[in-house]
């Protein structure tokens, strides 16, 4: 039986009341949207990059938990990350909420809170609203990220 | 019509709850480690035994195409496809079983009725109508064929608790007004519309009414020669049937006027190589092989409701929501959404910051399934500057310790998240 606990863990219960890098970043040069028609989720990634490199990083917005924590945890750690580190954490960031393979997390540092989305697939979406459009905006994309 | 009428208590027949649960063999399961209570009725209601089983005796007994066959199988098909036809025509007192349209569901009848009615009939000028408060397959088709005719659509505003501003309507209705398309029952808010009034008020201005009926039949009886509309279209997976089938119900003279909607089999008369003669209603407007199963279905679904009582039924659904109205009164940080004062048994509601999506996982882990969502009604949401809501829905077979476990749950997201 599935403990709701692994789901909300108290990194995620806390990012969603507080989130971090939350609110309009004056200085960025790339904005972007991503939109969770299913649920109503919607968020604006702001960037300010520099050549490669992710210099800063915020988001503004509303939406569940699972996907403000995704996004509060994502700019922290995507702070002063490359295109391809950010690709990279994508990628096994990806894998930690869609298998259950063994992974070394390391790496994910708090990000790892989120591997009990795993377990609720109808979540994953949510989760991952944010890096998709990361994704998007890191490669020169304007229409908005929708996830479906 | 809307609500049942109000007989006192003590001279009702009971409406015996056990036996009505007993009916429904999904309700007796456990989900996560408890036992499922389903309150997402609104979204789609669960089958009865005798709705199941005369869909598995049809595969069993009798699959064969229907209209067609000399052979004694097809026979035995084509009579219980049509008497279902019939049943449900009685069950709509509906004048004539002509007026009784098979289709997919309500989305495919407004469709319909939106391409084979209002295309051919409207143009630049005209003018649609229809409220803030539809399910959005009543405001995408007449979106597009707003767009294929340049007719322009308007929408009737709706007030803080929920509720249609009828006296915007006056206002609204003029010899432009050719359509009134509107939800009878709102399934994000649970609001029943006054349905009558503004039939009558359309009627007067010229215009033709369509009611969309997808939340109204599963809550109230629907009488068409008593409320007179032009079209009325409902969904028989939320009227405890099948999915895949939908009834279309139009006055005989408009759906004779119009055009069929899709081109096939068992819709013409005679088609040689040059030209068609279409058949007769209400077979005009049914291209293909239906869905027999379906159609049968929903009369076995239409006789169970029959035989239940479904105006205690039906009270004893506003026991429901009284008793859960109450219990969400006591939680603090929960906001009902829709709080008209005709409403039928639908609880949409907000719980302080916690979001929607949130409460419906937790709630799903306690057993209790609920929707979470913008309930396929976005302008409703914007309306009250809500990215979506979370909605318990009853039906019949609900019980109160049901709307106990619900309330249960929600402290306990209010305990997680508080």
């Amino acid at each position: 039986m599935l403990d709701l606990k692994d789901l909300y863990q108290e990194v995620i219960v806390d990012h969603n009341k507080n989130p971090r890098n939350f609110g309009k970043l004056e200085s960025a040069n790339k904005t972007l949207e991503g939109f969770n028609p299913l649920c109503g989720d919607k968020l604006t990634l702001y960037l300010k990059t520099n050549g490669d490199m992710i210099e800063d990083i915020s988001f503004d917005g509303s939406g569940c938990a699972i996907s403000v924590a995704s996004a509060s945890l994502m700019t922290e750690i995507m702070k002063g990350k490359t295109v391809a580190e950010a690709e990279a954490l994508f990628d096994k960031f990806h894998h930690l909420i869609t298998t259950h393979d063994e992974l070394d997390i390391a790496e994910l540092g708090k990000l790892a809170a989120l591997a009990g989305v795993r377990e609720y697939p109808a979540r994953v979406k949510c989760a991952t609203l944010c890096w998709h459009t990361l994704n998007s905006a890191l490669h020169g994309d304007e229409t908005p990220v929708t996830t479906e | 019509m809307n609500k049942p009428a109000v007989i006192p208590t003590d001279q009702l027949p009971s409406f015996d709850i056990e036996r009505v649960r007993a009916d429904f063999p999904v309700l007796h399961q456990e989900v996560n480690g408890k036992p499922l209570a389903y309150l997402d009725n609104a979204a789609t209601a669960q089958k009865p035994a005798a709705v199941i089983e005369t869909v598995d005796r049809y595969y069993r007994e009798y699959n064969s195409n229907i209209h067609r066959g000399v052979h004694t199988l097809s026979q035995v098909a084509t009579e219980a496809y049509e008497n279902a036809r019939e049943r449900i025509r009685a069950y709509m007192n509906a004048e004539s079983s002509k007026e009784i349209i098979f289709v997919r569901g309500a989305t495919e009848a407004i469709n319909l009725v939106a391409q084979s009615f209002a295309r051919p009939n409207l143009g630049p000028g005209d003018e649609i109508l229809i409220t803030e408060m539809e399910h959005h397959s009543n405001i995408v088709p007449w979106q597009m064929l707003a767009e294929q005719t340049g007719a322009t659509l308007k929408y009737i505003p709706i007030n803080d608790v929920g509720e249609l501003e009828m006296d915007k309507l006056d206002d609204l209705l003029s010899e432009k007004t050719k359509l009134v398309a509107v939800v009878h029952i709102s399934n994000a808010l649970g609001t029943i519309n006054p349905v009558k009034t503004i039939i009558d008020k359309a009627h007067a201005a010229g215009a033709k009414v369509l009611l969309d009926g997808a939340q109204a039949v599963p809550h109230t009886r629907v009488d068409m020669q008593q409320l007179d509309c032009d079209f009325y279209v409902f969904s028989g997976h939320k009227l405890f049937g099948p999915t895949g089938i939908g009834v279309l119900y139009g006055k005989q003279a408009l759906l004779e006027a119009m055009p069929p909607y899709q081109g096939g089999g068992d819709m013409i008369k005679v088609v040689s190589m040059d030209k068609t003669m279409y058949n007769d209603l209400p077979h005009k407007f049914e291209a293909g092989t239906p869905h027999i199963a379906g159609v049968i279905g929903l009369g076995a679904a239409v006789d169970y409701l029959e035989a239940i009582d479904f105006d205690r039924a039906a009270q004893y659904e506003i026991e429901l929501l009284d008793y859960a109205n109450e219990k969400a009164a006591q939680v603090e940080g929960l906001n009902v959404i829709g709080t008209a004062a005709e409403k039928t048994s639908i609880l949409s509601f907000t719980l302080d910051d916690i979001h929607p999506h949130d409460i419906g996982t937790i709630l799903d882990n306690e057993g209790v399934a609920i929707r979470a969502g913008h309930h396929c009604a976005m302008p409703i949401m914007e309306r009250y500057c809500l990215p979506a809501t979370a909605r318990a829905s009853f039906a019949f077979y609900n019980n109160h310790a049901e709307i106990d476990r619900l309330f249960v749950a929600i402290e306990k997201c209010v305990r997680m998240f508080g």
